[in-house]
C-alpha cells in the first residue's frame, strides 16, 4: 500500500514563477487493485506517477510504502514502513528496482539493440546472474507472444508489439507494482482492449496497478477499482 | 561478491555495444586522439632512441680526453705530456690521439679524418665510411684526392669502406695512417690532437683529472661522464622543449574532448534518460560512460603508440626530419634501435589520456545525473 | 629546470590533482553550507547530484596521485645521471632540499585521499547521508595539502640542476654518516628486528581481536600507521639488505628496478594499502553510534581489517621468503 500525505512538487529552475504540478495530493493507492489516475493534459497526473513510483523526489510532503518485502532495504524486514521523501538516490533506486516496473506512454526501449537486450536492460546495474535472468526474460517474452522477436531489433516492431516489449522490460524484476502512463495513447481500440485484459491478468495474480490515462477504454473499464480524477495538480474526484 | 563484479562485466558490454552504434562520433573522437599521442609518442620513442645510441657509442669512448687550451681554445697536446699522466697513480693507459676535420669543398661538409695503428692499414690508403662513399661516389681500389694543407693535392686509394652497422660512428670517417696524417694536416711531430686517458677504477676519474690540471694547468680534461650528462641533458631538454611546443596541441585536443563530452547528441541523451527510467542509478550511468572513455583512451593510446614506433623505428621519424634535421650531429641515416620501456609508456599516458579524462569528467557527470523523471517528461 | 617530458608529466599530472581536488572541495563547501536532507527542494537535489560530482573527483584524484607517486620516484632515478655522484633516485631527491618533502607529501596525499573514499563509501551505505558533514570537512583539509604537494613538486623539478654535487645513496644511506636518510640505516638491525616483528604481531592480535569482538578499532588504526613506518624504517635498515646482497646497500628505491625484480612495487604497494585500509577502520571508529551505519560500520571496519591484515601478511611473506633465500647472512 502507498501513502501520501500533502505531496506537493514545485518547478523552479529557469523559470520566471515557480510551477506547481503537484498540489498538496493525499492518497492511499491500495494493494492489488487497479487505480486509475484520470485528468487532462497538465493536471498533474504524470508527475504524480512519478513521485508515487519512487523517480522523483516531492518539494513537501511524506509518502508512505507499506508491505515492502524483507531485504528490499539493508535491515528492512516484512512489514516494515519505508518513508521514501529524504533517501539518497542509492536507496530509491534500489526500491524502485524491485517494487515498480514502469511502461511509458512512448515505450522509452533503446533503439539498435535487441528485444532481448531491452528488456534486461533494468537487470545490468543489479549483477544478478545472466543464465536465469536471461531465462526469465524470454519467458515473459514468450508469455506475452514475442517468442519470435526475441532476437530482433526493437526498430521494426509495431505499436502494439512494442508495448509488449515495454512490458516485459517492466516486469523483468518481478515488481509488486505496475505502473502505465497512458498506456493506449498510441494504441487503436482493440489493442486497448488487449492492454486491459492483460492488465487484468495482473491484476487477478496480486500485482497493484497504477494507470494515468484519459481514455475511457481505461478509466471505465469495469476492472478500475478506483478512478481518481486531478486537474490543476490536485484532486477533484476519487479519493 | 559475485555481483559487483557481473555488474562491471554487464555495464562494459552495454558500453562496448553503445560504442559500436555510434561509430560515426566516436571514429572522429578516436581519429584525433590517436593523432595527438602518435605525435607525442614519436617525438618521445625518437628522443629515447638518440639518447641510447650516444650512451652505446660512448661506451666506446676513452674515459678522459684531455685536451690542451691556448686562450680558451682547443690547441695540440705535446705528446710527451702523455708520459707524464702516465705516471699518476690510477692511470691505467694513455693514448696520443691524432685526429682532425677535413673540409672538402667539392662536395661540400666537414668529414673527420683520423690515424689509425692498424696494420692492415696501408700507407697512403684510407678506410672511409659510408657516408663519405657516399658522397665522393666512389668503391674500393677507387683513388680520392685530398688537398693538404701545403697546398697540395695527395691521392690516397680507398682500401676499404667501413661496414654499415657501425655508420653512426664512422659515416663521415676517414681512417689512415698517422704519418699520413700528419703529411695532410702539416701536423708538427711532437704534438697529437687530444691525449685519451683509461683508468684502472673509473670513481678516481675525478681525482685524476684534478691532478692532471694541477701539474698541466693549460689543459681541459673533459670526463666521459660528463660528455654522457650533457648530451642527455640536451636531448631531455630538446624533447621538452618539443613537449612543451606540442602543449598548444594537447590543449586544443583537451579542449576539442571535453566539447565532445559536453555536446551529447540528441539520441544520446534520449538514451541515458531511459537508463535512468528504468533503474539505472547515477553512479550505474558513471560507471557506463567511464567504461566508454576507457575504451576509446585505450583503442587511441594503443594506435597511436603503434603508429608511432614503426614510423620511429621503421620510417627513421621521416615525418619529423625536416624539422629536425639540425638537432644533432647524430641524426641518423639508419634505423634506430627499437626501444620501449614501460617509464617512456607511462610518461606519454600522462601526457594524453590524464588531460583527456580530466576534460571529460565534468560533462559526463553532468550527463549521468539526469533527473529518472526527465525521459517522461518529455 | 631539467625540461624533461617525465618532468612535464609530472607537473601537468598534480596540476591536474589540484584543479580536480580544489574543484571538489569547492563543491563540497557548496554542499556542507546548504544541506537539508529533509528539504526536497530543487536545491537540496542539485547539492544530492553533485556528491556524485564531488566523489567522480577525489575518485580520480586518488588514481592520478598513486600513478605519479611511482612516476616522481622513477623520473627522479632516470634523473640520476644528471647529478655526479647520484646513483639512483636517492641521489636524485638529495640534490634539492624540496626532494624529500616532495615525496612525503605525495605520500600523505595518497593516504588521505584513499581514507577519504572509505569514509565516502560508508557515507553511501547510510540511508540518511551519515557522514557528509565530516566528509566534506575532510576534504577541504585535503585540498590544502594537495596544493602544498604541487607547489613542493614545482620547487623541487624547477630547481633542480644538472651537474649538481650531491651525495649518492653509498654515502646518504651508509653507516655513520649525516641526514636523515643515513640515521634510518644506522638503525642497528639487531634492533630493528624485532621492533618489526613484535608490530608485526601486535597487529595481527589487534586485528583478530577487532575482528572477533568488535572492538579495539582506534588501537588497531594506529597500529595499522605504525606498522607502515616500522616497516619502511625496516625496509631501508635490513630487508632491503637480503635482497640486494650487499651489506651496505640501505637505498629504498633501487627495489623498484628491474634487476631486483620490480619487487618494490609489491612491498610498497601492500603496504600502502595495508595503511589506508588501517587508517579507514579508525576513522570511521567516531560514527559507529549514528543510527543509520549501526549494522553497517562493524561489518565495514572488519573487512577493512581483514585487507589491512592481508596487505602485512602479503609484505612480511615477501620479505621474509627473500631472507631465508638470500646468500646474505647478517
Amino acid at each position: 500500500m502507498i501513502e501520501l500525505i500533502e505531496v506537493m512538487k514545485t518547478y523552479q529552475a529557469g523559470l520566471a514563477t515557480p510551477f506547481t504540478a503537484v498540489d498538496r495530493v493525499s492518497l492511499t493507492i491500495p494493494d492489488a487493485r487497479l487505480t486509475v489516475l484520470k485528468g487532462p493534459s497538465g493536471s498533474g497526473k504524470t508527475t504524480l506517477l512519478t513521485l508515487i513510483g519512487c523517480m522523483a523526489r516531492p518539494t513537501s510532503g511524506r509518502i508512505h510504502l507499506h508491505g515492502l518485502p524483507a531485504g528490499t532495504l539493508p535491515a528492512l524486514q516484512a512489514g516494515d514502513s519505508v518513508e521514501i521523501t529524504s533517501l539518497p538516490e542509492r536507496f530509491l533506486t534500489t526500491i524502485r528496482r524491485r517494487t515498480f516496473g514502469f511502461i511509458f506512454q512512448q515505450f522509452n526501449l533503446v533503439r539498435g539493440i535487441s528485444v532481448l537486450e531491452n528488456v534486461l536492460l533494468p537487470t545490468y546495474p543489479m549483477g544478478l546472474d545472466h543464465q536465469e535472468v536471461e531465462g526469465r526474460a524470454v519467458q515473459r517474452l514468450e508469455g506475452l507472444g514475442l517468442a519470435r522477436l526475441i532476437r530482433s531489433s526493437v526498430d521494426r516492431l509495431s505499436g502494439g508489439e512494442a508495448q509488449r516489449v515495454a512490458i516485459a522490460r517492466a516486469l523483468i524484476n518481478d515488481p509488486a507494482v505496475i505502473i502505465a502512463d497512458e498506456p493506449t495513447a498510441h494504441l487503436d481500440s482493440r489493442l486497448s482492449e488487449d492492454f486491459m485484459e492483460l492488465m487484468g491478468e495482473f491484476r487477478a495474480a496480486g500485482k497493484t496497478l497504477l494507470i494515468t490515462s484519459h481514455d475511457p477504454i481505461v478509466y471505465g473499464s469495469p476492472l478500475a477499482d478506483l478512478v481518481v480524477e486531478m486537474r490543476d495538480g490536485q484532486i477533484v474526484a476519487g479519493a | 561478491m559475485r555481483a559487483p563484479i557481473q555488474r562491471y562485466r554487464n555495464i562494459l558490454d552495454f558500453a562496448l555495444s553503445s560504442l559500436l552504434r555510434r561509430k560515426g562520433r566516436n571514429l572522429a573522437l578516436i581519429g584525433v586522439y590517436t593523432l595527438v599521442v602518435f605525435v607525442i609518442a614519436s617525438l618521445i620513442f625518437f628522443v629515447q632512441a638518440l639518447k641510447r645510441e650516444a650512451r652505446e657509442l660512448l661506451v666506446q669512448a676513452p674515459d678522459m680526453v684531455v685536451q690542451r687550451m691556448v686562450a680558451g681554445r682547443h690547441d695540440p697536446v705535446p705528446v710527451a705530456q702523455a708520459e707524464a699522466i702516465r705516471a699518476i697513480r690510477g692511470v691505467e693507459e694513455v693514448q696520443a690521439r691524432l685526429w682532425g676535420y677535413y673540409y672538402d669543398p667539392v662536395f661540400g661538409g666537414n668529414l673527420t679524418v683520423m690515424a689509425s695503428e692498424d696494420p692492415s692499414l696501408a700507407a697512403e690508403a684510407v678506410w672511409i665510411g659510408q657516408g663519405v662513399a657516399r658522397s665522393m661516389r666512389v668503391k674500393e681500389g677507387d683513388l680520392i684526392s685530398l688537398r693538404g694543407y701545403g697546398g697540395l693535392p695527395i691521392l690516397f686509394t680507398v682500401q676499404k669502406i667501413l661496414a654499415g652497422e657501425s655508420e653512426l660512428v664512422s659515416s663521415d670517417l676517414i681512417l689512415m695512417s698517422p704519418t699520413d696524417v700528419r703529411a695532410l694536416f702539416n701536423f708538427p711531430t711532437g704534438l697529437a690532437t687530444d691525449l685519451a686517458v683509461t683508468a684502472g677504477n673509473p670513481r678516481e676519474l675525478p681525482t685524476i683529472a684534478a691532478k692532471i690540471v694541477e701539474q698541466f694547468p693549460d689543459t681541459r680534461p673533459i670526463l666521459k661522464s660528463e660528455v654522457l650528462r650533457t648530451y642527455e641533458a640536451i636531448f631531455d631538454w630538446r624533447g621538452g622543449l618539443m613537449v612543451v611546443v606540442l602543449g598548444s596541441a594537447i590543449l586544443a585536443f583537451i579542449i576539442f574532448a571535453w566539447d565532445k563530452a559536453t555536446g551529447l547528441s540528441a539520441e544520446e541523451r534520449k538514451e541515458i534518460g531511459i537508463l535512468k527510467s528504468i533503474g539505472w542509478e547515477s553512479s550505474d550511468v558513471l560507471l557506463l560512460k567511464f567504461w566508454e572513455g576507457s575504451v576509446v583512451s585505450l583503442t587511441a593510446f594503443l594506435s597511436g603508440v603503434l603508429l608511432a614506433y614503426v614510423h620511429v623505428f621503421f620510417f627513421s621519424a621521416s615525418l619529423f626530419e625536416h624539422a629536425l634535421k639540425g638537432w644533432s650531429v647524430l641524426f641518423p641515416r639508419y634505423q634506430l634501435v627499437p626501444v620501449l620501456d614501460g617509464y617512456q609508456l607511462t610518461v606519454l599516458f600522462f601526457l594524453t589520456v590524464l588531460p583527456y579524462t580530466a576534460a571529460t569528467l565534468v560533462p559526463i557527470w553532468r550527463a549521468a545525473t539526469v533527473d529518472p523523471d526527465a525521459a517522461m517528461r518529455s | 629546470m631539467i625540461q624533461h617530458p617525465g618532468i612535464l608529466a609530472l607537473l601537468l599530472a598534480s596540476g591536474l590533482v589540484s584543479l580536480l581536488l580544489m574543484a571538489a572541495g569547492w563543491q563540497g563547501l557548496r554542499i556542507l553550507r546548504g544541506w537539508d536532507l529533509h528539504s526536497g527542494s530543487e536545491g537540496q537535489l542539485d547539492l544530492e547530484r553533485r556528491t556524485y560530482l564531488v566523489s567522480t573527483l577525489v575518485a580520480n584524484a586518488l588514481v592520478i596521485q598513486i600513478l605519479s607517486l611511482f612516476l616522481f620516484i622513477f623520473t627522479a632515478d632516470g634523473l640520476h645521471t644528471q647529478f655526479v655522484g647520484a646513483m639512483c633516485a636517492a641521489g636524485s631527491l638529495a640534490a634539492d632540499p624540496f626532494g624529500y618533502p616532495t615525496l612525503l607529501a605525495k605520500i600523505a596525499t595518497c593516504l588521505l585521499a584513499g581514507v577519504w573514499l572509505i569514509l565516502h563509501r560508508a557515507d553511501t551505505q547510510g540511508y540518511d547521508y551519515p557522514l557528509i558533514r565530516p566528509k566534506y570537512v575532510l576534504l577541504l583539509a585535503l585540498v590544502p595539502l594537495v596544493l602544498t604537494e604541487t607547489w613542493l613538486q614545482a620547487r623541487y623539478l624547477m630547481g633542480l640542476k644538472a651537474d649538481v654535487m650531491t651525495s649518492c645513496c653509498g654515502s646518504l644511506f651508509g653507516q655513520g654518516r649525516q641526514g636523515f636518510a643515513a640515521e634510518l640505516a644506522g638503525l642497528p638491525h639487531q634492533i630493528m628486528q624485532p621492533v618489526f616483528w613484535i608490530t608485526f604481531v601486535a597487529l595481527l592480535v589487534a586485528g583478530l581481536v577487532l575482528v572477533r569482538r568488535r572492538r579495539g578499532a582506534a588501537l588497531f588504526s594506529l597500529l595499522s600507521l605504525a606498522f607502515l613506518l616500522v616497516s619502511v624504517a625496516s625496509l631501508i635498515s635490513f630487508f632491503c639488505l637480503y635482497i640486494y646482497e650487499l651489506p651496505t646497500h640501505h637505498c629504498p628505491f633501487c627495489l623498484l628496478q628491474r634487476e631486483y625484480w620490480f619487487v618494490g612495487y609489491p612491498l610498497y604497494g601492500t603496504l600502502l594499502a595495508g595503511a589506508i585500509s588501517g587508517l579507514g577502520v579508525g576513522v570511521l571508529a567516531p560514527f559507529s553510534a549514528r543510527d543509520s551505519l549501526k549494522g553497517i560500520l562493524p561489518r565495514m571496519q572488519a573487512r577493512l581489517a581483514w585487507v589491512a591484515l592481508g596487505m602485512a601478511a602479503l609484505f612480511t611473506l615477501i620479505v621474509g621468503i627473500w631472507m631465508l633465500l638470500s646468500p646474505l647472512k647478517l
